[in-house]
């Protein structure tokens, strides 16, 4: 039994995303296979997988930065708008965090947690450097508000890519490997932000290759390969006794250093 | 030095006939080029197909040839307008293919994850281009901008055979009155060249304007 439809725990049972049957093909590359997941409002899932399992198109596709063929995507029971304002109205509502930070590179650090506030939210200049200024505080990064992005170390500013993507208020939060390019020494300072966030009950879907966030942060824990999702499983099952040979093999490769 | 000087007035209108041809058809350009380069890139196919067109049909046609269909052919569908506004319709429309094209190749230097970053905090298409996008594009695009303005520059020429005085066609009225034919075309030479510096000038500045506020 390797299904996809495992009893996992969760803290609420109140949808906010779900996947129903989604594919996708990148031409006869079969990247997302009849895809279900549902993510329950205050749940932490972690999903990993080898590389070109899926699960970074997986990620993307919850907030249509990739479209998909067939299947429906919901938030909050909502069907995902295909293109336009109402689109762009659903993405303020799921931040986005990705693996090469994707600052503003011609706006400050504070410009970069303000400029959708203000564009987006339609919120006063005052109110979001107010609010931009305590997330950065947050992130800890309170003095180096005037600076650019390439001013600041990886680590730092993929600190600045959460607080900006914290800025809007949003729902749900996807991050899509935050800490891939990251060096190791930095690695760990963006786990503690990430770690915090799903302390306070942030809904979050985390691509990753870090397998002790996983088992610490995660609600369940979902293995993609080949474009499936192959285990959904609370962490500590899921580590102890992965029930797939396609699991069993990537843990023995990751874990055995 | 005569020829100048005995001729000044016939070579003071045709520069500011070159100069006036110049500025108006750049502003004509850069307007058309900026949104026909937005049409590019934008998710909507047929915005996308128009803009891919306009482009095809105007870099691929001879500027002569543009004059003509101008000239020529709006008549034809009762469209008259003075020579000055045919020509810097077609030299606005051709020009804004260059322009287009130059500002898209910018855009292509942004990194494809700034736009999705835009797009991921619910900003749209035109908040992501105009916010986010064309500011990082635009430092890109500023040289060959320059080079697509003097060539619109030198390009004016060719309304001069079209009724619009303009500096070379001073040549016909100076050369009718005697006056050595080399000179008369060394000093329409230096008319074009002032022109055409002074626009390499400008976009000197504004290239060393960038750098700075990076």
């Amino acid at each position: 039994m390797t299904g996809p439809q495992e009893a996992a725990a969760r803290p609420s049972g109140e949808p906010l995303i779900e996947l129903r049957r989604v594919n996708k093909h990148y031409g006869a590359l079969h990247v997302l296979q009849d895809i279900d997941l549902t993510v329950g409002r205050g749940e932490v899932v972690v999903v990993i997988g080898p590389s070109g399992s899926g699960k970074s198109t997986l990620c993307r596709a919850i907030n249509r930065l990739e479209a998909v063929e067939s299947g429906d995507i919901l938030i909050e029971g909502q069907p995902l708008p295909a293109e336009g304002k109402g689109l762009a109205k659903l993405r303020a509502e799921v931040g986005m965090v990705f693996q090469s930070f994707n600052l503003f590179a011609h706006r400050t650090v504070l410009q970069n947690v303000t400029l959708a506030q203000v564009k987006v939210r339609k919120r006063g200049k005052a109110e979001a450097e107010a609010k931009g200024r305590a997330l950065l505080e947050r992130v800890g990064l309170a003095s180096q508000a005037d600076k650019y992005p390439a001013q600041l170390s990886g680590g730092q500013q993929q600190r600045v890519a959460i607080a900006r993507a914290l800025a809007m208020d949003p729902k749900a939060l996807l991050f899509d490997e935050p800490t891939s390019a990251l060096d190791p020494e930095m690695i760990n300072e963006v786990l503690e932000v990430m770690r915090s966030l799903a302390a306070e009950g942030m809904t979050m879907v985390v691509v990753t290759h870090e397998m002790g966030f996983a088992r610490s942060a995660a609600n369940r824990v979902v293995f993609m390969a080949d474009g499936r999702i192959v285990e959904d499983r609370v962490p500590e099952e899921f580590f102890a006794d992965p029930r797939s040979e396609r699991a069993r093999d990537f843990l023995s490769k990751i874990l055995k250093h | 030095m005569n020829v100048l000087t005995d001729n000044w007035s016939t070579y003071w209108h045709g520069f500011l006939g070159t100069l006036w041809l110049t500025l108006v058809s750049a502003a004509l350009a850069l307007v058309l080029g900026v949104v026909i380069a937005g049409f590019r890139v934008s998710p909507v196919k047929p915005l996308r197909a128009f803009g891919t067109g306009w482009v095809t049909v105007l870099r691929n046609t001879p500027l002569t040839l543009l004059f003509f269909i101008v000239v020529l052919g709006l008549p034809r569908f009762s469209i008259t307008l003075p020579f000055f506004t045919f020509a810097v319709l077609a030299l606005g429309c051709y020009t804004s293919a260059f322009v287009c094209e130059a500002l898209r190749s910018g855009v292509n230097t942004v990194p494809a994850g700034q736009g999705e970053a835009a797009r991921s905090l619910g900003m749209t298409f035109g908040q992501t281009l105009s916010l986010v996008v064309m500011p990082q594009a635009y430092r890109a695009v500023i040289a060959p901008l320059g080079s697509v303005m003097i060539a619109l520059a030198k390009n004016t020429a060719i309304a001069g055979s079209f009724s619009v005085v303009e500096l070379l066609g001073t040549y016909r009225t100076i050369n009718e009155l005697g006056y050595s034919i080399i000179w008369t075309f060394v000093w329409i030479a230096v008319g074009y060249l002032i022109l055409t510096l002074a626009i390499s000038a400008l976009f000197n500045v504004l290239e060393r304007r960038v750098a700075v506020s990076r």
